[in-house]
């Protein structure tokens, strides 16, 4: 017993041509049909490369539509001129001309050999598959489809929401469970002699002529009728997109194919060459056959991934999405130490040595961006210019963050910078925010200015602080936000500090056995008081009573305990 | 729109009386070819790696505007088979940059084809495209009902200033302008055109820190399956209808884009850059070709600490310059 092969045609021919001369050549019978669309002289011309051999035969030709009753008519009429005709064959596979053999064609029939009984089809219920596209899954069965989807779109849609307006619901033909799979089969001729001959044959056709896509329910319901050992696998590697098109093979998925376990792959790019010849006219290296579909399947399901959902945080020549469809306004979390340099020395080392964060300057800084350590320049060429920054500071920040994936980002801001990025920084759920509210009044003290000169700009920083802090406050912020008052934070500073070391120092708990050294706070409380005396409440400050209380703690420059 | 889209198509069809032909073999244009569309004016050192690159990516033929070339460039095409030619002595910016021009012959002989318009300095980069000819894309595009491809042009520069870097024509151009920004771009949607415009770039960093949103553009969608009702409005920045400037994706994923390098700051910039001043002729009155500026920035020219040394299009699209969409 042997296996004979129905191959659909219906572009790139000479490949078909091809492929059809390597089947032949292994002694296999092949009929071919192909799609009446194509031109009489073209046919011909095909008929005649493949050659005159014994074991090949053409069907009558038929027009094909993606989709429709005339696959599965096509391929019956040609599998049952190839049963007639070849007496000898246990099995008979269905391809398509841009299917390719991976595998030598006598490795299938050995392997068919060995299951004599068995139809290979891919047959599964609908509930129990994810790929069904357009929103048609029971419907297909209960609805009726007589429009072709791909010619007339308008009509189909209208007809299938008249449908659903009505209440229709098709029967369906007692003892037949709709079961749906891929178009390529294998199948006994056992299992297709009696499909073939099934005497309710004019019902099922009226039936399956209707349903959506019947060349991928036809034989797979049927077979769960007539078959005895049904496998439900397609021996033909094929893969979909999201929107339910097949994918396509080139020159460098060679080392992809060779592994996978299937024996055809489809549909192939008529113009890859390499595979072709590889697989058709080069003796074959027998890889061992590697369980590689893992592998396959992660190749393309990440590319649909990459089409649905995208690189979280990327904003480029094709990925600009819209508010709200961001999946992330950018890649990777990173922190915020909003007034923090005013109540200590050199905060941003000492916090970066605590962390491992990378802690930048003031980014936001009206003169210039501070990037770490003064550069003039920072990951992806990012300048120092506060010009071209604020030109778009959501692109600059949301750069920043995807050019130094893999390392943790901190900076420093305040009510003196420029503020056009806080909107942003509040809907970003990447970002965590700490915040000493009125820590601005610090090097207004140290200024040491009289208080009507700086009345004016205290009013100003805390209005600007104010609005940042509503931001932070909306409903449809997403940063992670700590605000303390600076009066409440002198008081203790401790418990922030190891409140906001523990959250970016992620699993590890170190114990805080001191701080960075405090800026001079004397005399705080009076001149707090002074500017309320002027008139200027600084609330965001918080409430210090007559005298402030600041903690005593020791200063460590970055020495840590393990705790 | 419709109606600016006819005036675009009838200035193209007016302007087709200033080319004159110098070699016309379209009738030898092989059937189903992708055709590339380039305006030149003395680049002949950079013609024969801009032929020779587009061949192997699989071109099929290619159409060219040469624009009052002094230099012999256009005797060394003129014997290339699949070279067509027509020459004009008129107004480069009056012709909208060589649009005009090159409109009405993608009108002529692009019709129902993917069309490729390029400038001799812009070199093409496609996921795959050092195992997957051009003619793949195109097919998988057309299997997809996709009729543009976008991409960002991205400037390619030297280390050192570019007139130190002796460049000899045939040599691959990115072995000396081998470094580009990375991550330095910004994005808005063009409300008028519904196209992306792209900013950022070495020229935005060094040329336009004081003006960056007189930056110039980097959005750029080259390869069209091209209709006769199509036109260029600016360039290869977009086109008319405007479905075909949606080449990005709004709903956060990544649609298939490639990239542009280009070839820009060679040993011949400093030269152009003067003439082009002299000349008035280029975008925003040669502003941006002070060259001036680039001699401020000492010996390393454009390049700085930050910048990135170009590998292949992995990289590229690993940098989010360009995405495989669900190309696979």
């Amino acid at each position: 017993m042997s296996v004979g092969f129905v191959m659909l045609a219906h572009e790139a021919l000479h490949r078909a041509a091809q492929v059809a001369r390597v089947i032949s050549d292994a002694g296999c019978p092949v009929v071919i049909h192909v799609d009446r669309r194509v031109p009489v002289r073209r046919y011909e011309a095909f008929v005649q490369s493949v050659g005159d051999r014994d074991n090949v035969a053409f069907a009558s030709r038929q027009v094909c539509d993606w989709g429709t009753w005339s696959l599965v008519s096509a391929s019956r009429n040609a599998t049952e001129q190839l049963l007639a005709t070849a007496p000898n064959i246990g099995h008979v596979a269905l391809i398509s001309g841009a299917c390719l053999p991976i595998k030598q064609i006598d490795q299938l029939t050995d392997f068919l050999a060995r299951h004599p009984k068995t139809d290979f089809i891919e047959s599964v219920t609908i509930g129990d598959v994810p790929w069904t596209k357009g929103g048609l899954s029971e419907e297909r069965f209960t609805l009726s489809f007589p429009f072709a989807w791909k010619r007339h779109q308008r009509l189909f849609d209208a007809w299938v929401e008249l449908q659903r307006l009505v209440g229709r619901k098709r029967r369906i033909p007692p003892g037949i469970e709709p079961h749906m799979g891929s178009q390529w089969w294998c199948l006994t001729r056992a299992t297709l002699e009696r499909i073939l001959s099934d005497p309710d044959r004019p019902v099922l056709d009226r039936y399956f002529r209707r349903v959506w896509i019947p060349d991928e329910s036809y034989f797979q319901s049927l077979v769960r009728y007539y078959g005895t050992t049904v496998e439900s696998r397609s021996l033909t590697l094929s893969k979909f997109d999201f929107q339910g098109k097949p994918h396509v093979f080139y020159d460098d998925h060679l080392l992809l194919l060779r592994q996978s376990p299937a024996y055809f792959a489809r549909k192939i790019w008529p113009g890859a060459n390499r595979l072709y010849r590889a697989f058709l006219e080069m003796g074959r290296p027998d890889l061992p056959p590697r369980e590689t579909a893992g592998q396959i399947d992660r190749t393309f399901a990440q590319a649909v991934t990459r089409r649905t959902r995208g690189r979280p945080g990327l904003v480029m020549a094709s990925r600009f999405p819209g508010e709200g469809y961001e999946n992330g306004l950018t890649a990777a979390p990173y922190a915020v130490f909003h007034g923090f340099d005013d109540i200590f020395k050199d905060f941003a080392a000492w916090i970066g040595q605590t962390t491992g964060s990378r802690v930048h300057g003031h980014l936001f800084g009206k003169g210039r961006v501070e990037f770490f350590g003064g550069q003039t320049g920072f990951a992806g060429a990012l300048c120092d210019k506060a010009a071209v920054r604020d030109h778009d500071p959501e692109a600059f920040l949301r750069n920043l963050v995807w050019n130094t994936r893999g390392e943790h980002q901190s900076f420093l801001f305040s009510p003196r910078d420029a503020q056009g990025i806080g909107s942003f920084l509040a809907r970003d759920r990447n970002a965590t925010i700490s915040v000493v509210s009125g820590a601005w009044a610090l090097p207004l003290l140290r200024s040491g200015l009289p208080i009507p000169e700086v009345r004016g700009a205290a009013a100003r920083l805390q209005k600007i602080e104010a609005a940042f802090l509503a931001r932070l406050h909306e409903r449809r912020s997403r940063a992670r936000t700590r605000v303390w008052s600076l009066a409440e934070f002198l008081e203790r500073p401790m418990d922030p500090m190891q409140e906001i070391v523990d959250s970016l120092s992620g699993a590890e708990h170190h114990m805080l056995t001191g701080l960075p050294a405090l800026q001079p706070v004397e005399g705080l409380a009076d001149f707090l008081q002074a500017l309320r005396n002027a008139g200027m409440n600084p609330h965001l400050a918080g409430e210090t009573g007559s005298r402030l209380q600041v903690a005593q703690v020791p200063v460590t420059s970055d020495r840590l305990e393990a705790g | 729109m419709r109606v600016e889209r006819r005036r675009w198509q009838v200035r193209a069809i007016r302007k087709r009386r200033e080319l004159e032909v110098v070699a016309d073999r379209t009738s030898s244009v092989p059937n189903g070819a992708v055709l590339a569309f380039v305006t030149i004016r003395n680049e002949k050192p950079r013609l024969p790696y801009f032929l020779s690159y587009y061949r192997r990516l699989g071109i099929g033929h290619f159409f060219v505007v040469d624009n009052g070339s002094d230099d012999g460039g256009i005797d060394l095409l003129s014997s290339e088979p699949d070279v067509s030619i027509w020459r004009t002595e008129a107004s480069y910016r009056k012709s909208r940059f060589g649009t005009d021009w090159l409109n009405w012959l993608r009108f002529r002989h692009g019709h129902g084809r993917w069309t490729l318009t390029v400038d001799p300095d812009e070199f093409l980069i496609y996921p795959f495209c050092d195992s997957r000819p051009v003619a793949a894309l195109c097919d998988w595009l057309d299997q997809s009902g996709i009729r543009s491809f976008g991409t960002l042009l991205l400037d390619m520069y030297p280390k050192g200033q570019p007139s130190e870097h002796p460049y000899e024509p045939g040599d691959d151009p990115f072995r000396i302008a081998a470094w580009f920004d990375a991550g330095n771009y910004q994005f808005s949607k063009n409300p008028k055109y519904g196209n992306l415009w792209i900013q950022g770039g070495p020229r935005a960093r060094v040329f336009f820190e004081g003006a960056p949103e007189a930056a110039p553009s980097l959005n750029k969608i080259p390869l069209v399956r091209w209709d006769r009702r199509f036109a260029y409005v600016s360039s290869t920045h977009m086109l008319l209808p405007r479905g075909l400037n949606q080449v990005y994706d709004e709903a956060g994923g990544e649609k298939l884009s490639g990239c542009l390098l280009h070839a820009k700051f060679l040993n011949d910039f400093d030269a152009k850059a003067a003439e082009e001043t002299h000349r008035r002729e280029h975008f925003a009155r040669g502003r941006e070709y002070d060259a001036y500026h680039l001699k401020t920035q000492g010996e390393n020219g454009l390049w700085c600490e930050w910048s990135e040394r170009y590998i292949n299009w992995r990289q590229l699209e690993q940098l989010g310059l360009m995405s495989k969409g669900n190309w696979a």
